[in-house]
């Protein structure tokens, strides 16, 4: 059997051990990852079982970690760099946007850029500012990057190693809030594409589409929603660039309604993009507009008001009973 | 630190003489290349203006009056040797081997990059890159790999790789140079940052950058630093090949700062008259690299026949770049598609099929 239970934060260590292991050009970069095996630990013992050379603690300068990995992926490696939290990728980004996506493209196909950028992010944590952000729209709004978030320990195992397999840079969301939660690996087969979006329950009422620690939230929802007799159809999406929007414009074409949920602020993020292009796809099929549940546009708050921040199953519902009651 | 006066003459400064048998171990034909190299690209660079002006650019970026800086440099740099440029390093990509009228297709905008750094007739120089210092951290995670992979410091200097990165004093004020630095510095790196602090960064003078000598920067890292007269080419050269040879033999990362000047305009889009004096730039017009050099070897014996050589060169080069740049075809519209991702995209390539099929669905087959 190669089934084992686990939680997401050791299978994201699995998944890094293994794609190591496999691939000698594979190297680990961060703050804090090596002899503290990383704030989160998702890199523990791996500096004391690949060394050194291969699991580096850097220094603490972002764009220092960032660029000096673009120099190593010219020299023949495939760095695999923890940003250590959401809020602290942001003087890396220069470095991301301006040079690590574009190289491929400047290079016109002679040089490849595969980089992994890993950055825990999202709330439910309770930690303070710069702790709980979701910056994802960034990167997703970004040519040249490859936006990805899992939101199980099995996904974390396989995408962490399909991202580094990829020859592209990957910016790897981990919802940092599911770092504890067990879930079933199955360590002897891939279940979907990194870039493939997956139905993971199945409904005829509402669609309901999110990634990452919404997942969760959406499943919550769903199972809640049953009670009353309306049944929903939850969808991870996985892959936030790109997007793959065929499994969801099937699920709308069924269901006629579509809820999306995720943590960032919804001004100009992924909501308006997913819910326009839903719009252009599947509208002869839509009873209701799509309904966006998101952050507020304000500063991710102080931690003792993230449960009013955070789209929670209540929320979720209160969009369903929206697109339910056109 | 100096080897030749501005009048030409060879004087090497005290901080020169322990440098010597580097300059001295120059026959007449390696001094004789360093002329020949700076005079040529700044005919090529005077051309480029020109070409500008002419609207077959859209933007050119002068090296004037830093030629002997980044000949005696690259001159210096090994055939193993990876070089990171920035933007204006014209004489550096011509000696390491770049066509430079890829340079003109850059500056042109018919392409972001121009050359292939990984083809070997390149010389493995690096693309320019032109968001200011962002190419220093990368030259300190390529010589990082190195390190990691047993390319350098096993003491053989004819295959030990080192790296040369070049900014200048503007970019020095970048986070990205000092976070390189800090890299550089703790992982040993076989590496020069090579500064040319030409004195202007567009209209900011130096003394806005730096209230300190730009070189006490890298030597604050614990990086080994000279401070060097950058309109020497010798200077330039015997300093560089020191320094690279150290990296290279595992001494860890070093850094030149190369006194030079901006004699031409930041680009072709300024106006120098702005903001400084016409005294200060006829007092650097004095120390003009070229005309130095010219003179050392006019004192060593070179003849007419040689300048008359390196102009005509320098002439057939202008016209070169001057007759293929005329005829460079713009881009393919899907180019601008197709490497984006290394690996298959859906979307980008339905929206490369969708411009494809919209400008076909126009009479005569272009909107």
């Amino acid at each position: 059997m190669t089934f084992e239970t686990m939680p997401f934060a050791r299978a994201m260590n699995a998944g890094l051990r293994r794609a190591m292991e496999e691939n000698p050009r594979v190297m680990l970069m961060g703050e804090d990852i090596g002899k503290l095996g990383g704030v989160f630990r998702v890199t523990e013992h791996l500096q004391r079982d690949f060394g050194e050379n291969r699991v580096l603690d850097t220094p603490l300068a972002e764009a220092g970690i960032v660029g000096s990995a673009i120099g190593l992926a010219m020299a023949g490696f495939r760095p695999v760099v923890e940003i250590q939290f959401d809020g602290f990728v942001f003087p890396a980004f220069d470095q991301i946007t301006t040079q690590l996506a574009k190289l491929t493209n400047r290079h016109e196909g002679a040089i490849r850029m595969p980089v992994v950028i890993r950055i825990p992010y999202g709330g439910h944590i309770g930690a303070i500012e710069h702790h709980q952000e979701s910056p994802e729209a960034y990167f997703a709004h970004t040519p040249g990057l490859r936006v990805v978030s899992p939101s199980t320990p099995n996904d974390a195992y396989w995408m962490i190693q399909d991202a580094i397999a990829s020859d592209d840079p990957v910016i790897f969301m981990e919802p940092k809030s599911r770092y504890w939660q067990k879930g079933e690996v199955d360590t002897g087969h891939r279940a979907a594409d990194l870039h493939a979006t997956r139905v993971i329950r199945s409904g005829s009422d509402v669609t309901l589409v999110g990634h990452g620690a919404m997942v969760s939230v959406l499943l919550q929802a769903a199972s809640i929603a049953e009670g009353e007799g309306i049944s929903c159809e939850v969808v991870d999406l996985r892959s936030l660039s790109p997007i793959d929007y065929d499994p969801i414009i099937e699920s709308v074409r069924s269901t006629g309604r579509m809820v999306w949920a995720q943590e960032a602020p919804g001004t100009t993020s992924l909501a308006g993009e997913i819910a326009a292009t839903v719009a252009e796809r599947a509208f002869y099929s839509l009873e209701a507009p799509v309904m966006r549940v998101t952050g507020f546009d304000v500063p991710f708050p102080p931690a003792k008001l993230e449960s009013f921040y955070l789209p929670d199953a209540d929320r979720v519902l209160e969009a369903v009973d929206r697109v339910l009651a056109f | 630190m100096r080897f030749i006066e501005p009048d030409g003459s060879f004087a090497p400064t005290p901080e020169a003489e322990p440098l010597r048998e580097i300059v001295d171990a120059l026959d007449d034909r390696a001094l004789e290349q360093m002329y020949r190299d700076m005079a040529v690209t700044r005919a090529f660079d005077q051309q480029a203006t020109m070409l500008q002006r002419q609207g077959q650019l859209a933007l050119w970026p002068p090296s004037l009056g830093q030629e002997a800086a980044q000949v005696g440099s690259a001159r210096a740099a090994r055939p193993q040797d990876t070089i990171f440029p920035s933007y204006r390093e014209h004489a550096v990509v011509k000696v390491r081997g770049v066509d430079l009228v890829s340079v003109l297709a850059l500056m042109r905008s018919a392409t972001h990059g121009g050359w292939d750094p990984t083809d070997p007739k390149n010389g493995n120089t690096r693309l320019y890159t032109l968001v200011l210092g962002t190419q220093v951290p990368h030259a300190t995670g390529f010589a990082m790999g190195l390190g990691f992979d047993g390319r350098t410091a096993t003491g053989d200097a004819d295959k030990d790789e080192a790296v040369i990165v070049y900014y200048g004093d503007g970019a020095a004020s970048e986070g990205d140079v000092h976070e390189a630095m800090v890299f550089a510095a703790s992982y040993h790196t076989p590496q020069l940052f090579f500064l040319q602090n030409n004195h202007w960064a567009i209209s900011v003078p130096v003394k806005t950058q730096a209230a300190a000598p730009l070189a006490d920067r890298s030597a604050g890292y614990g990086i080994p630093t000279l401070r060097i007269d950058g309109n020497d080419v010798l200077a330039s050269y015997a300093a560089t090949r020191m320094y690279l040879d150290e990296a290279r033999a595992g001494g860890g990362p070093r850094a030149i700062e190369a006194v030079t000047y901006r004699m031409g305009a930041h680009t072709t889009s300024d106006d120098p008259t702005k903001y400084r004096t016409k005294d200060e730039e006829a007092a650097w017009a004095r120390r003009d690299p070229i005309a130095r050099m010219r003179a050392f070897l006019e004192n060593r014996g070179a003849g007419s026949e040689f300048f008359a050589d390196v102009d005509q060169e320098g002439e057939a080069l202008a016209a070169d770049v001057r007759t293929r740049i005329a005829a460079w075809p713009d881009p393919d519209p899907s180019s601008m598609f197709a490497h984006v991702y290394s690996e298959p995209h859906a979307l980008v390539e339905q929206q490369a099929a969708w411009l494809a099929e919209y400008e076909a669905s126009f009479e005569g087959g272009a909107a």
